[in-house]
């Protein structure tokens, strides 16, 4: 069993500083910041390295920020062996939300990432499958978002009502 | 199959691009099943079953690629009964939005609002009392047995058993019974509050749960009497669905579906929330990770929620208060609100504003519901609403598991294991 600080000693170790940023004193629980372009990297040790064994990822959100213009995407790590908990995070700007996708580690990150994609428009680089899931193909907008407004008709049928 | 046959012949009327798109997808897919290709009868077909099909325990919509009988890959289409709950919730304050959760997973609604309650109360930093805690999981545990029975009754009789249905009704209707006692409501009931509970057991509540408790074992063993060595139901589900630990837990699966595989991971024992950790319970798990063995965890798992409900009643406090007595983080007793100033003042005060954890709090927490880990990911921006609200519902991991299961599976056995994974869709689509 590692605190988030004990694994970020050991991500800085493997991957350098700049790419990882540590959040010690959250109101709650501390995380990592991780460097888009280096999430698959980061998720790969993490499941595979001995000690660590993050072999479940328990959820994936989508987040928007909109003072800061950013969309963001947080991961819930367990691991049932090891049976420590792990936050990670990932910042990208609003207008070019790409990050890589984590579906070769775990393939629960499937659904939720498109499900990501289809709340907040946050494109996932390598995803197999990458549509939308709960709105139809043809929707318009991204709805989690916070200045989403509702299309006005789909398919003539008028959307708020 | 030939798709620009489909399209360019017939392009379906209704959602044409998303259909298109799900049967692309479904042609894209990579799947691992062996093809006898010497079919001379060339019998391969997509099938579509659903949204609207009696046995999908909802509007759910699987396309399927078949060969013969067998399904050699196949997709699921969701989404038909998405709410936007998550929307919702970032327009309602804490409590407001509890009501919602209860139409989420609508068999085990006491288990959402713990579910919310404990993860608002974790970033708001609010301790609630004991005897509340000890009524969450008295109610919790009865709302697993009830999500279990329906469970029950329609997994048996989409294996061919229509009377079965009737017995476990008969069983969950003693169990509305109990929450009407309790919460004033049989099926939707928001009993709990942020901070504790709504109201106290009352005698008749308690008298009605431990007649419940006492006589619901031998139910139990009757059922398993029935069922155990029952040729047609074992032959019907042994060996059907099958999926290996290693697959389950990186596809995340959960709940009893994944204890079927032989995985033991249970977050009341795992990360013990309430006062699980003082309570004295086995986490049923089988090795064969096939619909049968679904079934015995399942079952199992009734009779040790029995044994927790026992454990309870012996456990918590006699009396005592069941709320937080602090009117910035739940609401007053009614007392005060009906014969107080200040009592109304903060009743109108936490109906307006509602609790508000500090900014940029977060915390993801999860429960064991009835279906599997139930979690609720809040982040707060220090008003009385959620920043985002993200649900990590267990029938959507559940169904997203059933897209590889159903993979080598034969047509038939569709409804049986769909049945045996158990989804909800008000759960799945949010």
């Amino acid at each position: 069993m590692k605190s988030t600080e004990e694994i970020h000693k050991l991500l800085v170790d493997q991957f350098g500083e700049e790419t990882l940023e540590y959040k010690p004193d959250e109101k709650v629980d501390p995380w990592i910041v991780v460097a888009a372009g280096k999430i698959q990297e980061v998720a790969k040790f993490l499941r595979d390295e001995t000690g660590l064994r993050f072999d479940s990822l328990m959820c994936l959100s989508g987040v928007h920020y909109e003072k800061e213009e950013q969309l963001g995407v947080t991961y819930h790590l367990a691991s049932t062996s090891e049976k420590h908990k792990l936050t990670l995070k990932v910042l990208m700007p609003q207008e070019d939300a790409q990050v890589q996708s984590v579906e070769q580690i775990w393939k629960t990150a499937d659904w939720h990432e498109r499900e990501a994609f289809d709340m907040f428009g946050i494109r996932f680089e390598g995803h197999p499958d990458h549509r939308r899931i709960l709105c139809p193909d043809d929707w318009e907008g991204y709805p989690l978002r916070k200045d989403y407004k509702v299309q006005e008709f789909y398919r003539g049928m008028k959307v708020e009502y | 199959m030939d798709t620009e046959h489909f399209i360019s012949k017939k392009r379906p009327s209704f959602f044409p691009d998303h259909q298109e798109a799900i049967y692309k997808s479904l042609e894209d897919k990579h799947a691992t099943v062996e093809v006898d290709k010497s079919d001379p009868l060339s019998t391969r077909m997509t099938l579509n079953m659903g949204p609207q099909h009696p046995a999908t325990h909802g509007v759910l919509r699987v396309l399927m690629e078949l060969d013969g009988e067998s399904i050699t890959k196949c997709r699921l289409d969701t989404g038909y009964l998405h709410r936007g709950i998550e929307k919702m919730a970032e327009n309602k304050t804490y409590q407001e939005f509890m009501p919602y959760t209860d139409r989420m997973d609508y068999l085990s609604p006491y288990s959402n609002n713990v579910a919310l309650c404990l993860a608002v109360e974790r970033i708001a930093k609010i301790e609630s009392p004991e005897r509340a805690n000890y009524i969450r999981m008295i109610c919790s545990e009865l709302s697993r047995i009830s999500s279990h029975l329906l469970w029950l009754g329609t997994m048996i009789m989409d294996a061919g058993a229509i009377s079965f249905f009737i017995w476990t009704f008969r069983e969950r209707e003693k169990i509305y019974d109990i929450f009407d006692e309790v919460a004033g409501h049989r099926f939707t009931v928001s009993h709990s509050r942020i901070g504790g509970i709504n109201n106290d057991l009352t005698p008749v509540a308690v008298e009605k749960i431990r007649k419940f408790i006492r006589e619901f074992p031998d139910e139990l063993k009757g059922w398993h009497k029935l069922l155990d060595r029952n040729r047609i139901f074992v032959d019907r589900n042994d060996g059907v669905g099958a999926i290996g630990h290693e697959d389950a837990i990186d596809i995340g699966l959960t709940g009893p579906a994944l204890r079927a595989t032989g995985i033991a991971y249970d977050i009341r024992k795992f990360e013990p929330y309430l006062h699980y950790d003082q309570i004295d319970f086995e986490v049923p798990t089988r090795t064969e990770g096939d619909n049968l063995a679904r079934y015995y965890c399942r079952m199992e798992e009734m009779a040790e929620s029995i044994r927790i409900i026992e454990q309870c009643f012996d456990k918590m406090p006699k009396s005592g208060p069941v709320r937080v007595d602090d009117a910035k983080k739940a609401y007053p007793s009614k007392d005060e609100v009906y014969y107080s100033m200040e009592g109304l003042i903060h009743d109108f005060l936490m109906t307006d504003t509602g609790v508000c954890p500090p900014e940029g709090a977060e915390a993801y927490h999860a429960v064991e519901a009835p279906k599997g880990e139930l979690g609720f990911y809040i982040q707060s921006d220090g008003t009385g609403h959620p920043w985002r609200l993200k649900i990590k519902s267990p029938s959507f991991s559940n169904l997203q598991g059933l897209e590889t299961v159903l993979d080598g599976e034969m047509v038939a056995d569709t409804v049986v294991i769909i049945g045996g994974m158990d989804p909800v869709m008000g759960d799945s689509d949010k």
